[in-house]
């Protein structure tokens, strides 16, 4: 049976991991390969690596990282952040990464999505989603979630679904953050909805909403960032407790 | 020991280069036909479109190449769909190793997701690839086409349906996970193939 993936969230800037204040007991904390390598072995399923950095230099300092990562780890990772055209996207994959996670460059060109499928094929192309709950709706912003759009989740990410994504990474923002639960009645719509996997990101502050967002949220995978890096969640934990409630997770 | 990496238009081809460098050896990736015939081990892996890649192979000469290898030979993902009779992605021919073909995953319920991804079980491994310790064991796949049981099947995966999460026959052996990919399982799995 196909397990619920765990999927902890590197923010990279230039080159090093912008680090959580828990890391005391680990002295590589700040080196994004080493960090990868330590939450592999605690369990984790996948890894993303977000570059926020924005120049030229780091992008090339990104690159230089996700060549050294891949030659560590031995599980699938995704990378994003400053992926604007299928250029980025080559560099990217040919520097050995899994997949790329495409977010306001898809929002402000559709057609990026069909591209990135057709040259390197759906199961290398997430959607990343940001959205904010507000009048009723759910709206997708750009650029880390500070610009709004009139793009409404559940129409973009059937219309990413239908443009070649492999699957959709969605991030409330309306719960990013708030370390409540993730969005799991949105979520559940998502999985409802659309035929690629959904992975829930925004809201993790315990173990049970990491179960809810499987059970109640019907989602794939669930993203985390700072419960992990901050040490409130270890990850071997977390499966242990996600096998215990009867969640089919990867024991390693 | 020399081991070849098939150097084609695919996709995970450094992975796997990656992944054997871990195991700590340097493995040439080439599509010069004399290295591949002459290497200990052959690896041919691939992440890609079948009838565009099946294209490529032919166009070089590969696809003779291939199917005449004497020593062990790992296809791995369209690799191992490749090494098939015929592929419905792309309508197309493939290598014929294995005589079976490769389908598209039909969801049944909703949530069947196409792609199949994540980490899924391994049961019923056979020996060659496999020992019994790695029965149950997680390892980790990414794809939309699968490979229905057959008299090749040597280890079997449920989604949707139970398919062929590996095949072997002969000198030919095949997985549709990737072992690259796949932890200290898939290194396992990686080892028991050099160690033929």
């Amino acid at each position: 049976m196909l397990a619920k993936r765990i999927i902890p969230c590197l923010d990279i800037k230039d080159g090093t991991t912008v680090k959580g204040i828990n890391f005391v007991n680990f002295r590589d904390a700040g080196d994004p390969v080493e960090l990868g390598a330590q939450y592999s072995r605690e369990g984790a399923d996948e890894l993303v690596y977000l570059d926020i950095t924005a120049s030229h230099e780091g992008r090339k300092t990104f690159t230089e990282l996700v060549r050294k990562v891949a030659a560590r780890l031995s599980i699938p990772f995704t990378v994003g952040g400053g992926i604007n055209e299928l250029e980025d996207v080559a560099r990217l994959l040919g520097a050995g990464a899994d997949k790329v996670s495409i977010n306001s460059a898809a929002l402000r060109r559709p057609q990026l999505i069909e591209e990135v499928a057709k040259h390197f094929g759906s199961q290398v192309c997430v959607v990343a989603i940001d959205a904010n709950y507000e009048n009723n709706d759910w709206l997708c912003y750009l650029n880390g979630g500070r610009i709004p759009t009139d793009k409404h989740l559940f129409e973009w990410a059937s219309e990413a679904e239908s443009r070649g994504a492999g699957e959709i990474l969605f991030t409330s923002m309306t719960h990013d953050g708030v370390k409540d639960g993730y969005a799991n009645e949105a979520l559940a719509t998502l999985a409802d909805s659309l035929h690629i996997p959904i992975i829930a990101s925004g809201g993790a502050g315990q173990k049970e909403h990491f179960r809810d967002a499987f059970t109640l949220g019907k989602a794939d995978a669930a993203l985390a960032a700072s419960v992990f890096h901050f040490g409130e969640i270890s990850i071997s934990e977390l499966k242990q407790y996600l096998a215990n409630e009867g969640i089919n997770v990867r024991k390693i | 020991m020399e081991v070849a990496i098939v150097k084609y238009n695919a996709g995970n081809i450094y992975s796997v280069d990656y992944a054997l460098k871990r195991l700590g050896i340097t493995p040439v990736v080439t599509a010069d036909t004399e290295v591949l015939q002459k290497a200990d081990k052959v690896i041919f892996p691939g992440v890609g479109e079948a009838g565009t890649t099946m294209e490529h192979l032919r166009e070089h000469h590969l696809d003779r190449l291939i199917r005449d290898l004497k020593q062990p030979v790992l296809g791995i993902c369209l690799g191992m769909q490749l090494m098939c009779r015929y592929s419905e992605e792309g309508n197309v021919e493939c290598l014929h190793i294995f005589d079976t073909d490769v389908k598209r995953f039909l969801p049944v319920r909703q949530e069947d997701k196409v792609p199949h991804i994540g980490w899924n079980t391994l049961t019923d491994v056979k020996e060659g690839l496999f020992t019994p310790a790695l029965e149950g064991r997680f390892v980790y796949f990414v794809h939309s086409y699968y490979v229905p049981l057959n008299e090749f099947t040597a280890a079997t995966t449920d989604y949707v349906q139970p398919f062929s999460a590996s095949l072997h026959k002969d000198n030919f052996y095949a997985t549709q996970f990737h072992p690259e990919k796949s932890g200290t399982v898939g290194e396992a799995i990686l080892t028991n193939f050099l160690n033929l």
